[in-house]
């Protein structure tokens, strides 16, 4: 034993400084991957600008600033003329619709799955609504061109205009010959896309609410809305806000399920029921067959969404620190 | 009953409250049991709080003073599987009517926690937000009664040149005061306090056991608390519970100097618990 300990004890320093200076390397070696793995994603977001700037050049060169408000679209016409404000007015609209509908029912979800349901109903309903994440967006454009279509052309609409018709501007909103393919048609189905997202973010951050802090709102005599609409949901804003913008971000650029039931129509109409498109959607059906002036100009619409998503995610947050400074914070 | 406070006060070395003479009761307490799912937690408990006096409640973790306190405000209605029988009044009212109105119940009853609970809001709407409740009052009305309950938390000379401050932004004494101040801004008859100077430092401590004696002025007052110099200091009457039991209730002077139950002598010595 003691020889043991005498040659341990001879070594000892110069083992410990090799050993660490092996830790030193790992730890080196660390910081260099996680920094790497940082940068990569400056590198390609900084990549998909700049290439999407060069594809649009040519775009923006033969028609600057004019490309925002103009709402011809003739890209077979010589020289092809191409507008970009139908696409973003159908992106900001759809995109709004969608998010009328699904804040208020995402959110009143995900009261009721923290606040008011039986713990039996809690499991089916919370697997409904992921599941509903997971349903492929095709098959929601599907639905939306097949059963849906034809229900808000059929009857929806009818009951409508009824009910609209002669006031100054939501009997507009609601007007026009029905169609299956339509704004409306196509912010519903964005609605039911994104609800999950506000959902389940909601669910997760209402549980982050300490029960005491409840138990203390209940004890002034709150009822279970006043607790929800005081303590639970100001608790959680940030939270809440942070899957809505999740949301909208994902309303602003849907593809597939929009390209299939919004009617592709670059003509701007008052009312919701009638055809129009979104910048993805545009892109989607026309990018295989285009070339030259045409292409650049799909390319420019691209970098458009990314600008109006930077914008409109921006804008949230901006919100979010001016609610912050109202609560005092 | 003067001669009474006199003896009492000079026996035992904690300082004590002087004794006063016994309070029409508040809350009747009689023939208690509540469980817990299939846990009986509390067992067959009879006691009865006084009217503008504070009763305090110890024992060792889990022996169910919490779970009374609890009861008084049926704040165990929130979770399932809780329930009480027996019988318990407040002045006429039957706590445990299932048909009882339970915001009105809380309005009456208030509650500060063992962690201030300040809600995300401004010191000012903390205050405001119970009043308006059950009130719909002018803007200068509501300013006189948050001042007047803030002045009620001891709070209002700290406060009161920064009261669209969030309230989170207090210190955590001053948090639990505005706590208390929100309580009391609703106009409760009796307030139950659940370990309310445990997440805070001495002289906070002091302040709010101050503030508990001032109240007991205005309000019957219970208190949980696990600091047995605290029940000494701020209470009329002590409750020691055990295992889900009272074990024994009495005048606060008569508990800490000679109980009557061994178990509560051992715990007050701190043999166990």
């Amino acid at each position: 034993m003691a020889v043991e300990s005498d040659v341990i004890d001879a070594t000892g320093p110069y083992d410990r400084a090799k050993a660490l200076g092996a830790f030193k390397l790992g730890d080196v070696t660390f910081y260099w991957i996680t920094r790497l793995s940082a940068i990569s994603v400056l590198l390609i977001l900084g990549g998909i600008i700049i290439s999407l700037i060069v594809g649009a050049f040519p775009a923006m060169k033969e028609y600057g600033f004019a490309f925002l408000w103009t709402q011809r679209w003739a890209p077979s016409a010589d020289p092809p003329v191409l507008g970009a404000l139908g696409p973003m007015y159908g992106t900001l609209v759809t995109s709004f619709i969608a998010m009328l509908i699904a804040i208020p029912v995402g959110l009143g979800i995900a009261i009721f799955l923290t606040e008011l349901c039986p713990q039996w109903l809690r499991r089916p309903i919370g697997m409904a609504i992921e599941l509903l994440a997971g349903i492929p967006s095709i098959i929601y454009g599907m639905w939306g061109f097949f059963v849906l279509g034809p229900f808000l052309a059929n009857t929806f609409q009818p009951f409508m205009i009824k009910i609209f018709d002669g006031v100054p501007v939501l009997g507009a909103i609601f007007a026009g010959p029905p169609s299956y393919l339509s704004l409306f048609n196509a912010a519903l189905i964005l609605s039911i896309m994104v609800l999950p997202f506000i959902t389940s973010i909601s669910v997760d951050v209402f549980k982050t609410v300490p029960p005491v802090l409840k138990e203390a709102a209940y004890g002034v005599g709150c009822t279970t809305w006043e607790v929800v609409r005081s303590v639970v949901i100001p608790y959680t804003r940030v939270g809440i806000i942070g899957g809505v913008m999740l949301a909208l971000g994902r309303a602003l650029g849907e593809t597939m399920a929009v390209t299939f039931i919004i009617g592709n129509s670059f003509r701007i109409s008052s009312s919701i029921f009638a055809p129009g498109t979104t910048i993805s959607a545009a892109i989607a059906s026309e990018f295989a067959e285009s070339d030259g002036l045409h292409q650049s100009g799909l390319i420019l619409l691209g970098l458009l969404l990314f600008v109006l998503t930077f914008f409109v995610l921006s804008g949230a947050r901006l919100m979010l620190m001016r609610l912050d400074k109202k609560a005092g914070k | 009953m003067s001669e009474l406070s006199v003896s009492m006060s000079a026996a035992g070395g904690l300082p004590q409250a002087p004794v006063l003479p016994d309070a029409p009761a508040k809350v009747t307490v009689r023939n208690l049991n509540f469980y817990y799912g299939e846990h009986h937690a509390l067992k067959n408990i009879n006691l009865a709080l006084g009217t503008n006096r504070v009763t305090a409640f110890i024992g060792p973790s889990g022996c169910g003073k919490s779970t009374l306190l609890r009861i008084f405000n049926r704040m165990y209605d929130l979770y399932p599987g809780q329930r009480a029988t027996g019988q318990l009044m407040l002045d006429q009212t039957n706590i445990l009517d299932p048909k009882l109105d339970l915001n009105l119940l809380r309005a009456r009853v208030g509650m500060v926690f063992q962690k201030p609970t300040p809600f995300p809001m401004t010191i000012y709407e903390n205050i405001a937000f119970g009043i308006r409740l059950y009130e719909k009052i002018s803007k200068s009305e509501m300013d006189g009664r948050v001042e007047k309950a803030l002045r009620g938390g001891a709070l209002w000379n700290e406060v009161k040149d920064k009261l669209n401050a969030s309230g989170l932004s207090l210190s955590g004494g001053q948090q639990q005061r505005l706590c208390i101040a929100r309580t009391v801004a609703v106009r409760p008859e009796v307030i139950l306090f659940d370990e309310p100077c445990s997440a805070l430092d001495p002289i906070s401590t002091a302040k709010v056991e101050e503030l508990i004696q001032e109240l007991s002025e205005d309000y019957t007052i219970a208190i949980v608390t696990h600091n047995m110099q605290q029940a000494a200091r701020v209470s009329d009457k002590t409750a020691f519970m055990y295992l889900g039991e009272l074990i024994e209730f009495d005048d606060t002077s008569k508990i800490f100097t000679s109980p009557t139950d061994r178990r509560t002598q051992d715990y007050i010595t701190g043999r166990f618990g």
